[in-house]
């Protein structure tokens, strides 16, 4: 699955177009890393157990919408997007959305 | 005795207050010290904001890399900008936290572009989120993420 965030697939042709194609995933810490968090609060800089955290949320919602792609028989997704929303305390979503289409 | 507790009361903020600044000073110094050297060994990756790629640059492969950070701001600029913000105008304590964690951000989106064997860095976007806070009174964890992405490239004949 080629994955891009431009407008097509750089150096390939779109044949075939499928449609919006997303995944989400909606994630909370837990309340080790928290307190880890918390503490790292104090003095600032990276809280590394977060940045982790989220980046594994997003490769979660990577692969949801790959495989929705690969279910639609696209072998491309392009012009991907990413949000991420605060839903719930202490909880975030994390969508990745794009347009499915097959490349020759 | 009960005196003695009320001193510990009152001097524990100021006390908070100092030690934060002391540690959150020091852990700014040696990120900034770090970033540098990052930079300066992945001068190899161009990142470009760019979508269409200019004539004559022909693409082999891609991918879609990303580059994330969250970072938050020490206790004592955290009280530091609460004051200012009485007054309004420009919060100056934020602005290197914004701009440390951005460069982090570029530096770990080039070196992942770098592990999956591409040099080049196109159509990189960067987004800005706030994490929310971990109670609900406002006082807990709050982290901000930076998060760069692009699409890695190799071309063919190299970068002209």
């Amino acid at each position: 699955m080629l994955i891009s965030n431009t407008q097509e697939i750089p150096g390939k042709k779109i044949v075939e177009f499928y449609g919006v194609v997303s995944g989400s995933t909606v994630r909370a810490k837990h309340i080790g890393r928290d307190i880890a968090a918390g503490f790292k609060n104090l003095v600032g800089g990276e809280l590394r157990g977060y940045t982790e955290l989220l980046s594994e949320a997003r490769g979660e919602a990577m692969r949801r919408m790959s495989h929705q792609a690969e279910e639609m028989g696209a072998n491309a997704i392009v012009n991907v997007r990413f949000a991420t929303s605060s839903v719930a305390q202490g909880a975030a979503e994390l969508f990745a959305y794009g347009t499915a289409v097959t490349v020759e | 005795m009960e005196l003695f507790a009320n001193v510990i009361a009152i001097a524990i903020t100021p006390a908070m207050l100092l030690g934060a600044w002391a540690s959150g000073h020091f852990l700014e110094r040696r990120h900034l010290d770090a970033l540098l050297l990052l930079e300066s060994g992945s001068t190899d990756v161009l990142a470009l904001t760019i979508e269409d790629l200019p004539d004559g640059w022909v693409v082999e492969s891609c991918d879609l890399v990303i580059g994330n950070v969250v970072i938050s701001q020490d206790y004592f600029k955290r009280f530091a900008a609460s004051i200012k913000s009485i007054f309004g105008g420009r919060i100056g304590v934020f602005e290197p936290l914004l701009e440390r964690a951005r460069r982090e951000a570029l530096v770990r989106l080039k070196s992942e572009a770098r592990d999956r064997g591409h040099d080049t860095v196109i159509n990189v976007r960067i987004e800005t989120s706030p994490l929310a806070s971990s109670r609900r009174d406002g006082k807990g964890t709050a982290g901000v993420e930076i998060m760069a992405f692009g699409t890695a490239v190799t071309l063919r004949d190299g970068r002209p």
